[in-house]
């Protein structure tokens, strides 16, 4: 195994508030990480940070050894880091099919003006990431039509369709009806390990990450409280008081 | 209803069959009466002039000066015309285009970074300091009495006033068709889909490795090469240049049409255009001084019938497949 994804002392505040309190963290390419933690406690800002959306006050953040701290968004996701939303970032005017096709245009960096979209892009590479989420009866339907779950799955695909080496998932279950959430996440987790992308998802549920995690690095007040197999962290008696609420 | 109903189902055609419905309406009047020409080729160019602020409205953002680039446009081809008056009026009006995609090019590296009300205000901002240093700067501009511009020969033909205002409303025509064509291959292309994606959602956009900044950088210098040219077409068959031309009055006539034709597809612009001066025309001829009230009841009236414009109502809505959400 070699390191996807490295901080070293990352360190931000929101006024008072310390959102990444001194983090050093190392992802493990292959790993699939479950990031667990009350709310507030800096999880959504740690991905954030790395994926270059915010900057850290200090620190440093690499990807596959490269140096990304002070890199845009879009140049970190051209490095092979994906990522999803809590909140399903989709282009709802267009159809789910046009959803993956603007991504696939994307990743070539340069946009036709002339050319028809789904002519300057691969139709059977879109048609494969479809298949992929199960999405190919809806492919010509306004993303704006899909329940809450297949938007989670569009959201996914579309980070898919980057090709990416690591996909960071924020809370990809959230919103979902609870009977469905074990059928979303067998779906994405089959995906991943098909297209060999390491992957972290922000998760509230604990039976989701005990079936799925293969590491869960528990949050509490901007710092790694707790970090290992799940079966450790899980049943350590400060995670069970501060994070589960169950002690 | 019903019939209407099928019509629409056939949107695309819809708006083929009225596009050319329309060009050959506009050539046959122009032909048959002599005097329709140049309300004909004004409308054009309101047309084409809309069209390139309806490419900003497809990314959500409105211009509220636009006209600006007409003016630079215009003033550029009195400028040129004057210097070498030998020059064809086919090179003033590249002129024309050029300068004002130059300028966009520049501002736009500014504007582009502004979203929404910011957006428009900036354009109007902007377009307001251009507007009062044309009516300033006497020596070089006339002020307000503006630039003539004596008239060039046209494709190396030296015209009377009548055959050269028949062949610009060709030209114009020749002009408008072909950039309904291009614009609309543009919707459709990845750019423009791109584009149509800032307005719903710029996050992922950026999460895609794309630069909603460039994509609307070009767009914005596409949008005001349209109405540039329509500028130093406006030059061309006036004969004159005046400041007004800039005035954000017109931004406000050209964001008026865009609306009413609607961005759905490039040739609403051309159809807000036709109504907007049909309507201007009669309302001035029967109504007089009550004008701009029956334009704004007819725009009341489109934004609560038609929020996507006239050629809203007549495009394909596809019907959902699958099953239900």
């Amino acid at each position: 195994m070699s390191a996807l994804l490295e901080t070293k002392g990352l360190q931000l505040s929101f006024g008072g508030v310390v959102a990444a309190d001194h983090i050093d963290f190392v992802l493990q390419r292959g790993e699939r990480l479950a990031v667990i933690g009350q709310n507030g406690a800096g999880k959504t800002t740690f991905i954030n940070i790395c994926t270059g959306f915010l900057k850290p006050a200090s620190g440093q953040v690499f990807f596959n050894g490269v140096e990304v701290t002070h890199q845009l968004p879009r140049q970190i996701v051209r490095l092979g880091l994906g990522r999803s939303f809590q909140l399903p970032q989709l282009f709802l005017d267009h159809t789910v099919r046009q959803c993956l096709e603007i991504a696939a245009a994307g990743r070539s960096g340069k946009l036709s003006f002339f050319k028809s979209l789904s002519d300057s892009v691969d139709g059977r590479e879109v048609d494969d990431t479809l298949a992929l989420v199960g999405l190919q009866q809806r492919a010509h339907d306004p993303a704006l039509a899909l329940p809450e779950g297949q938007r989670k799955l569009l959201d996914i695909a579309m980070a898919l369709m980057l090709r990416p080496q690591l996909l960071i998932m924020d809370e990809p279950t959230s919103g979902v009806a609870s009977e469905d959430k074990m059928a979303l996440m067998d779906t994405v987790m089959q995906a991943l390990t098909e297209r060999q992308v390491t992957s972290w998802f922000v998760e509230h549920d604990i039976d989701i990450v005990n079936r799925y995690a293969t590491r869960v690095a528990a949050w509490i007040a901007g710092k790694v409280a707790a970090d290992g197999p799940p079966a450790d962290v899980l049943s350590n008696p400060q995670i069970q008081r501060e994070v589960l609420g169950t002690h | 209803m019903v019939c209407f109903q099928s019509l629409k189902r056939e949107g695309f055609d819809m708006i083929r069959a009225l596009a050319w419905l329309g060009f050959i309406a506009c050539f046959s009047l122009g032909l048959l009466f002599p005097w329709s020409k140049t309300p004909l080729i004004m409308a054009l160019c309101y047309g084409m002039a809309s069209m390139g602020v309806a490419i900003m409205m497809r990314a959500g953002q409105v211009s509220f000066g636009h006209a600006l680039y007409a003016a630079i446009a215009a003033y550029s081809v009195a400028f040129a015309a004057r210097s070498f008056p030998e020059w064809d009026g086919l090179l003033l009006l590249l002129i024309g285009v050029l300068a004002s995609s130059l300028a966009a090019a520049l501002i736009g590296l500014f504007v582009v970074r502004y979203r929404g009300i910011f957006f428009g205000m900036l354009n109007l901002a902007l377009s307001m300091v251009v507007f009062s240093m044309l009516g300033k700067f006497y020596n070089l501009t006339g002020g307000t009495d503006g630039l003539r511009i004596n008239r060039p020969t046209l494709f190396n033909h030296t015209l009377e006033r009548d055959t050269f205002e028949t062949s610009l409303l060709m030209l114009c025509l020749l002009l408008a068709a072909v950039l309904v064509w291009g614009v609309q291959r543009y919707y459709k292309s990845a750019s423009g889909e791109a584009l149509a994606g800032i307005k719903s959602n710029e996050t992922r956009l950026e999460y895609l490795g794309l630069s909603a900044k460039r994509i609307l950088w070009n767009a914005y210098i596409l949008s005001a090469a349209l109405v540039g040219l329509s500028g130093a077409l406006f030059g061309l068959v006036q004969g004159l240049v005046t400041p007004d031309i800039g005035s954000w009055f017109r931004s406000g006539e050209y964001v008026f049409i865009s609306i009413l034709g609607g961005s759905g597809h490039a040739f609403g612009a051309l159809l807000g255009a036709a109504v907007f001066e049909a309507v201007k025309l009669f309302a001035a001829a029967y109504m007089t001084g009550v004008w701009q009230l029956i334009l704004g009841v007819t725009l009341i009236i489109v934004i609560l019938v038609a929020p996507d414009g006239i050629v809203g109502l007549l495009q394909k809505r596809k019907p959902p497949t699958g099953e239900a959400p």
